[in-house]
């Protein structure tokens, strides 16, 4: 198990050891579905986004995270998700030390986490059809032949019917390619699902029919989420609990 | 300075390859009164931002359009693309856009654009010019210490003030927002919101083009509920918001899908404007359909109300409190 990073350094990084070994330990699989502690991370060294940030979210649980825009709470989602790699600080999924972030993710981590992003014409390839964006993580998982029998199922339970799972992003709107996306980060069933403002962009009807299906899914599979906004009544009524971005940090 | 804006049976058709048609507004007709503001409201895709492109002559080539949309006697459909970009656009009719930070020039500060659109629509220059940009800017509450910085340099909210300045630069009598408060969080709503509604206070027109029914519930006077390309109802946005609320089963199940209310979606999805369903667009989604929906219902009610619905919900008195 590598040394957990802890306070601010300007040193980078350790670096996983490269090759076949760099698969890690695999810890339990058990505990919160997702502990950050101390977590310092922001895009230029002087300034830091996110200074010394935890947060719990418990196996199975709703929390909703509560932020003005620009207070770093989608900093905070990219970490938990291993998209952007924090300078100080520990970040667990399941129970599990992460140590690699963005392309060193070690894959047993990165598939247990799905994110959904708030524009989801910049977070679908426009080349794919809807069917492949949701069989992305399938393919990139090796597991290409499990999608015949997945996708249909998983499509209808975020209400994506038919004929348009053939079509590409351009020929769908703005509520049926993010229904895509919401399905694209279950179709690995992770144990954490992260929203980042995930119905910012769309209407209220539209809103309610997602968030209905991630709940439909959540109950089916037991799956913990991390949701992401400034809407607190949207967020209270969707989550078990809500935390204000504020009370995540050192006082 | 004020403007009366008045669309009728405005339609806008895209023939695409292969003989299909997408009908992205059909028939729409409303009145636009100075110191008056319209939300217009409706799920993405429903036309309502082609409508706005509409009113400016901002529609791509192959775009059909039909009916009328007169600017005080101007029909704004007809005219020249030269009298829209001398006369009208910036001078007669603003907009607001969505998503300030892409509308503004990455690589030029905001005194720069400034400058740039005072000397254009009032023709100010040499040493006045600084101070009218710097009187512009002020009038949309830009702080003048931020005019040096570029767009990206900016917060949210002070693009969005930024765009607004512009777009009152030429004191056009009519502003036409399109999603103004999409991702900006509730605060920034809310003073967005407020700051478009002190400029209908002084006398302006404002159409503002939303999905989010908070802000059009804080700045409207009326509400245009449009679906499939239609209006399906239009109202004051007291009684929308309020009691006795919508009449149109789609502008019920909205407000219904709000988290401050039901939070139920409406079942199943907005109908493919090149695949509309003869008669009702509504009438697959709608519990109250019926035989009679096959025929497309008119627009009927008077200036303080009107709905297009032929199972809509009552507003009679004996039935308002059942």
């Amino acid at each position: 198990m590598p040394e957990p990073i802890s306070g601010p350094t300007h040193e980078p990084l350790p670096e996983p050891i490269p090759g076949p070994t760099r698969e890690p330990v695999p810890g339990p699989a058990t505990g919160s579905a997702l502990e950050m502690r101390g977590v310092t991370a922001g895009y230029d060294r002087r300034a830091p986004v996110l200074h010394g940030a935890s947060l719990t979210v418990g196996d199975g649980e709703a929390v909703g995270l509560l932020g003005p825009s620009g207070c770093g709470k989608s900093t905070l989602a990219r970490v938990a998700a291993l998209l952007h790699r924090p300078r100080a600080g520990t970040v667990r999924l399941a129970g599990r030390m992460a140590y690699g972030f963005r392309h060193r993710a070690p894959r047993e981590l990165r598939t247990t986490v799905g994110v959904v992003f708030q524009q989801p014409r910049l977070a679908a390839d426009p080349r794919l059809t809807l069917a492949d964006l949701i069989a992305e993580p399938l393919r990139a998982t090796g597991r290409r032949a499990e999608a015949p029998g997945r996708l249909p199922a998983l499509a209808a339970s975020v209400g994506l019917g038919g004929d348009l799972l053939a079509r590409r992003p351009h020929e769908v709107s703005d509520g049926q390619l993010q229904r895509a996306c919401l399905a694209r980060a279950l179709v690995l069933r992770p144990r954490l699902l992260i929203c980042d403002e995930m119905t910012a962009m769309l209407d209220a009807s539209t809103t309610a029919a997602l968030v209905a299906a991630v709940e439909e899914y959540r109950r089916e599979h037991g799956t913990a989420l991390l949701a992401v906004g400034h809407d607190r009544v949207l967020l209270e009524r969707w989550c078990d609990r809500t935390v204000d971005f504020g009370a995540l940090l050192p006082r | 300075m004020t403007a009366r804006l008045s669309v009728q049976e405005l339609s806008v058709r895209f023939p695409l390859r292969g003989g299909r048609t997408v009908a992205a507004v059909t028939g729409v007709s409303f009145d636009l009164d100075p110191g008056e503001c319209l939300a217009l409201v409706g799920e993405s895709g429903c036309g309502k931002s082609v409508l706005a492109s509409a009113l400016l002559g901002l529609l791509p080539g192959n775009a059909r359009v039909g009916g009328a949309a007169l600017l005080d006697g101007l029909d704004l459909l007809t005219a020249g693309e030269k009298e829209l970009a001398r006369r009208v656009r910036g001078r007669r009719i603003a907009l607001i856009p969505q998503s300030p930070a892409s509308h503004l020039t990455p690589v030029r500060t905001v005194r720069s654009q400034m400058e740039e659109t005072v000397r254009e629509l009032t023709g100010a220059g040499g040493p006045k010019l600084r101070g009218a940009a710097e009187a512009a800017a002020e009038r949309a509450e830009f702080p003048a210490d931020h005019l040096d910085r570029y767009p990206h340099q900016l917060s949210g909210g002070l693009a969005q003030r930024a765009a607004t300045a512009l777009a009152l630069v030429g004191e056009a009598p009519l502003l036409i927002a399109d999603e103004p408060t999409t991702g900006l969080d509730r605060d920034l709503v809310d003073r967005t919101a407020d700051e478009l509604r002190r400029h209908v206070d002084a006398g302006r027109g404002l159409l503002v083009i939303t999905h989010d029914l908070a802000a059009a519930e804080r700045i409207a006077d009326r509400v245009a509920v449009m679906y499939a390309g239609r209006i399906v109802e239009l109202t004051g946005a007291a009684s929308f918001f309020g009691a006795p609320g919508p009449r149109h089963p789609y502008a019920r199940g909205l407000l219904e899908a709000l988290p401050e209310r039901s939070f139920t979606p409406i079942p199943g999805m907005p109908p493919e404007l090149d695949a509309l369903p003869a008669g009702c667009a509504f009438a697959p989604r709608c519990d109250r359909a019926t035989g009679d929906c096959a025929a497309v219902p008119a627009l009927a009610g008077s200036r303080a109300g009107a709905v297009a619905c032929h199972h809509a919900y009552s507003h009679a008195p004996e039935t308002a409190d059942a």
